[in-house]
């Protein structure tokens, strides 16, 4: 719940709900990124993650060095994990 | 999967560590809390503190949403499993939390309909695709998880979704602070402030911790560097005599927040007048609650919540070292009736509280301090 996961922005599927496909480590999820609407990200930049939720955007450097950081602290699967359990419906 | 091993700049780390040892006054002690679990954590993974002089003292702060949920309140979303037609869901940190009679994972293992989800967005998905259920979702965590909470209801609203509701005990961090720095027996020098609840709040609402209490206070991200650069931050505004907001993360935390993510807790959450922090008691305007407009989706007033009080073991010195009076090892009961696999404390709930922490990888190094 308290991760921040980087992830790709590779589509934008659903303009009206803003939902969006994210890419990380060969994973491709559905997030939503409401919470961005006042600079919307397009496919290839980066964001941070909260729980389904696009928060911020970070540049490719930021989002790999948050990968890491995720691995020095062992919270890596933890975080695959909740990726891979996003299952929005929309 | 492993992304990266390493440890990045050891060099950089270390000249750093030499300013901090520079920066300190002989005789001076410093005591600096840091807000934020997740920084909790990380200066325990990456015993930050030995890079450090002993005159700095880390006081682990209350921002660990899952210490400070009163048992009380799990109580009270379980109650809810003996309808039969309510699905219980709620985020995996939650699931291991326990409530007078066991955890929710041992409620689930006794047959309650309990499911962990990672996203509000998961709880809507199961409400649609279960109409004929009531999908309750046991909402918490700061200013990091309520936009998202809010986001979910206002999609439910939108797509008419009313077999949905939430049980909020959403929390806000700065009341928390506010509550530490009036407590008498607390005396900290400065702050680490939070940086992913910074993301949203931005830097603004804790200018009070400078100007009416005089502490420095500075928003830190997470890595070993950023928290060492966020450390001599603070003692150079202590050197100069100054109390003033910085921002050592300011490569994800805007000073403004998130603008949406601000106005999506305000659209759906208003202030309780006071909530009950595990640990440091009944603290005013410090928890969100479901403002009218969404009431039908609030799970407080759709059923009959019972409204469960526990008080802590008296023996468990949690609020001490909330406040940091106490380190976690002076706890009467740390290690031995307390531990993270049958917790009594809040702070031993989760990775990131202060006890459960210093249990996992600070307790060789008091073995080797007290041999």
């Amino acid at each position: 719940m308290c991760l921040a996961i980087p992830g790709q922005i590779v589509e934008l599927t659903d303009k009206t709900r803003q939902f969006a496909v994210v890419e990380i480590s060969g994973v491709r999820r559905k997030i939503n990124i409401d919470l961005l609407q006042e600079e919307p990200p397009v496919p290839g930049e980066w964001v941070l993650i909260h729980v389904g939720f696009a928060m911020s955007k970070i540049s490719e450097a930021r989002a790999r060095e948050q990968l890491r950081l995720l691995a020095m602290m062992g919270e890596d699967r933890q975080a695959m994990d909740e990726l891979n359990g996003y299952k929005f419906e929309s | 999967m492993r992304f990266v091993d390493e440890f990045r700049d050891p060099e950089l780390i270390r000249s750093t560590a030499e300013e901090i040892a520079r920066l300190v006054e002989p005789g001076r002690t410093y005591r600096l809390m840091e807000v934020c679990g997740g920084h909790t954590h990380a200066i325990y993974r990456f015993a930050l503190a030995d890079l450090l002089p002993a005159s700095i003292e880390l006081i682990h702060g209350p921002g660990c949403p899952v210490c400070v949920l009163p048992m009380g309140r799990v109580d009270d979303a379980l109650s809810l499993t003996t309808r039969p037609d309510v699905i219980l869901t709620t985020f995996g940190d939650v699931m291991r939390v326990p409530g007078c009679h066991g955890s929710p994972l041992e409620h689930r293992a006794r047959g309650a309909d309990i499911r962990m989800v990672y996203s509000p967005l998961d709880a809507l998905r199961l409400a649609i695709e279960n109409p004929e259920r009531e999908v309750v979702f046991f909402a918490i965590g700061f200013e990091t998880t309520a936009p998202s909470t809010a986001l979910t209801l206002r999609q439910a609203r939108a797509r008419n979704v009313t077999n949905l509701s939430v049980f909020c005990n959403h929390v806000t961090i700065v009341p928390a602070i506010r509550a530490i720095l009036d407590s008498p027996d607390m005396r900290l020098d400065g702050f680490i402030g939070p940086g992913h609840v910074s993301t949203v709040i931005g830097g603004r609402p804790y200018v009070f911790v400078a100007r009416e209490f005089g502490k420095p206070l500075v928003v830190a991200g997470f890595e070993p560097l950023d928290l060492l650069q966020s450390i001599v931050m603070i003692l150079r505004q202590l050197r100069d005599g100054r109390a003033e907001i910085e921002n050592q993360y300011d490569r994800v935390v805007p000073w403004e927040g998130n603008g949406p993510a601000l106005t999506a807790i305000a659209d759906v959450f208003e202030l309780r007048p006071y909530f009950e922090w595990r640990g440091l008691g009944f603290i005013s305007q410090s928890a969100l609650r479901i403002r009218d407009a969404y009431a039908a989706w609030d799970a407080e007033r759709r059923f009959a919540m019972p409204g469960v009080r526990v008080t802590d073991p008296k023996a468990a010195q949690c609020g001490e070292v909330l406040k940091g009076v106490l380190k976690p090892s002076q706890c009467k009961l740390f290690g031995r009736e307390c531990t993270p696999e049958r917790p009594i404390g809040a702070l031993m709930v989760s990775s990131e509280g202060a006890c459960a922490a210093h249990y996992s990888y600070a307790r060789r190094q008091d073995a080797v301090a007290a041999s």
